[in-house]
């Protein structure tokens, strides 16, 4: 059945199938007959390599290869070697870069030794014929489709996959029971509670002390001095067992100071901030970077990722960048212990725009 | 072997019980005194020789320095005032070649240092004695041989932004810029956490302790002795110089090698 459409042709039959005008003929949908088809012209003359010319180059083309072969061989030893004779010194963490580096080599060479000498083997010495190999018709013999739905048939009478309803519709069933662990599982990785008020409310609450990152020890606002910078968490983030890490994406801030005469207050935020000292969210409006590239003398942050730039002494709106909103401000006094706090949480979500967000 | 007990060596001998005590606190008293009466003399030396540093460093400052920040210091239009910018200002800004500035740019450039350690310090004294300012750091403060581990830590927080995790250097806005950290004298590196030069923000001893900048300077000491564990590090400047390198040569190598496949063998 198959040997008839089966693709490898010699030469001669691709020419005389090239110059068998297949497609003249004219088809029942197209009407056009085409009367100055160029003729197919069939393959260029064939150009001999040197290796076919030359029985010397072709030596030699022979010993490269071997050569390649040969070098494989020394680099997939040399790895081994390498492995032996340069450990890793757990103390030592440069060791780890002469492992690898002659690890690499030796396995590079190993593989690279096979591949470009396997590829050159078949560009210089294996034939160099030009050939055309003829797709073969995708529709089966008439023969082998009929033993096709005989198999179906038989195998369908000896297991009684139609006639046995019980047992067809139990496994048909199981079939459909089994990925519903999967889903119920998979489902549960999604926040228990509701994901959208979890992105409106970070960890800082009125009262909450403004302590260092990383230590968490409290910031009193004496300690902030003109042109400071400090990178703040909530006081007792650091203390937390669980969530650490998504409570401090939330609720990382910035704390500076600014000359009060350089900082330009709002009305409605006049109680914000405490004699120029000033505390914004860390997290980017646009992307959700962490913005802590700060200026003192511009009053300028930068956010590393996309460049957006916020103006500090105004109330941290964009003067550059593709941020879409200022930085969200953290309202901040101070207790009778002299410690900064915060006088609530942020008055609106942190970070970057997401669907449901009201702005 | 013959060992005298204590009790019967006391029964024998000719000395008092108390003679030891009283020998004792003659001696202390002796060496106290003459200590007192040697450093009172150093001290009258000190003085004297920084009044003589504090002179020097005005002539300095008024040769050098005055044009911009005015003669007493009070600051101009092209200079900001330096009462209270203290010693270790000025050690740092002078020390590392910003100052005097070249220009008026975005930044000052980093330039060969135009002064010796002796006027720098004669400069540092005149405006430390202008106002209380921040002062040099002892010895002890910038060893380098605190804790790395932790150093690395508090400089990726408050530091890796600008300066980048390997203290390479990295670009700010409008033609700023924060300096590379690699070969840095441990003393300035100290100083700017202190004094906040041009753009870098304030970290005083209240936000990061001395003991907490030094273990920052340990840390950028570790950097810059210990080879970079992932190989050849191209400038510690992450996807900039490492996605250049591989776009280059990586696809480059890829191209040849897909040309080199399809060609036909001579």
């Amino acid at each position: 059945m198959a040997e008839a459409d089966d693709g490898v042709n010699s030469e001669a039959t691709s020419k005389a199938l090239a110059a068998q005008d297949d497609h003249s003929a004219p088809v029942p949908a197209v009407a056009v007959v085409r009367a100055d088809r160029i003729a197919n012209p069939g393959f260029p003359p064939e150009r001999l390599r040197v290796t076919d010319l030359d029985p010397k180059k072709e030596k030699q083309a022979e010993r490269t290869i071997g050569a390649l072969f040969f070098l494989s061989v020394v680099g997939s030893v040399l790895a081994v070697a390498a492995y032996v004779l340069f450990p890793i010194d757990e103390l030592d963490p440069s060791t780890i870069r002469l492992n690898n580096m002659f690890l690499g080599v030796g396995i590079t060479l190993g593989l690279l030794g096979v591949g470009i000498g396997a590829v050159h083997w078949s560009k210089a010495l294996m034939h160099g014929h030009e050939l055309v190999e003829q797709r073969h018709p995708t529709r089966g013999s008439d023969e082998s489709r009929e033993k096709a739905v005989e198999v179906f048939r038989e195998a369908n009478a000896e297991s009684g996959f139609t006639r046995r309803n019980l047992v067809r519709n139990s496994l048909i069933g199981a079939v459909i029971a089994a990925p519903i662990p999967a889903i119920v599982l998979f489902r549960d990785l999604a926040p228990s509670e509701d994901p959208i008020a979890l992105l409106k409310h970070t960890m800082w609450e009125a009262g909450t002390r403004l302590a260092r990152d990383p230590s968490g020890t409290p910031i009193k606002a004496s300690e902030v001095t003109i042109g400071s910078v400090f990178h703040v968490i909530p006081e007792g983030l650091a203390e937390l067992e669980y969530h650490r890490l998504e409570e401090k994406a939330k609720a990382a801030v910035l704390l500076m100071r600014l000359p009060v005469n350089e900082l330009n207050v709002s009305e409605d935020r006049a109680s914000w901030s405490y004699d120029g000292i000033v505390a914004y969210s860390k997290i980017c409006t646009h992307v959700g970077c962490p913005v802590a590239l700060y200026e003192q003398q511009t009053h300028h942050l930068l956010c590393p990722c996309h460049q957006s730039s916020f103006d500090v002494a105004n109330e941290a709106k964009v003067i550059f960048g593709p941020a879409a909103r200022p930085l969200p401000q953290l309202p901040i006094s101070v207790d009778d212990e002299g410690y900064l706090i915060a006088t609530s949480d942020f008055n609106e979500p942190v970070g970057p725009s997401f669907w449901e967000r009201a702005l | 072997m013959a060992t005298t007990s204590p009790a019967s060596a006391r029964r024998v001998g000719r000395r008092h019980p108390m003679a030891t005590t009283a020998l004792l606190v003659v001696g202390l008293l002796a060496t106290g005194g003459a200590y007192a009466l040697a450093t009172t003399t150093a001290t009258a030396e000190t003085r004297a020789a920084s009044a003589q540093l504090v002179d020097d460093g005005g002539k300095l400052f008024a040769a050098n320095c005055a044009s911009c920040h005015g003669m007493n210091a009070e600051g101009t239009a092209a200079g900001p005032t330096l009462i209270g910018a203290g010693a270790l200002a000025v050690d740092f800004q002078v020390g590392t070649g910003r100052m005097p500035m070249a220009g008026s740019g975005p930044q000052a450039e980093i330039k060969p240092v135009q002064f010796n350690q002796e006027q720098i310090d004669a400069m540092a004294a005149w405006v430390a004695d202008l106002a209380p300012g921040p002062a040099v750091p002892s010895a002890r403060f910038i060893a380098g041989d605190g804790d790395a581990a932790n150093g690395a830590e508090l400089f990726r927080i408050n530091c890796a932004m600008c300066h980048n995790v390997a203290g390479a250097g990295g670009a700010l806005t409008e033609g700023k810029w924060a300096p590379g950290l690699a070969g840095v004298d441990p003393v300035h590196v100290y100083g700017a956490m202190v004094t906040g030069p041009q753009n870098m923000p304030v970290f005083s001893d209240l936000n990061l302790t001395p003991e907490e900048k030094n273990d920052i300077i340990t840390y950028l000491r570790y950097v810059e002795e210990n080879p970079s564990v992932g190989g050849w590090d191209l400038g510690s400047l992450g996807p900039v110089s490492e996605g250049l390198f591989i776009w280059i040569f990586g696809l480059g190598a890829l191209i040849g090698v897909t040309i080199w496949l399809t060609a036909k063998s001579n």
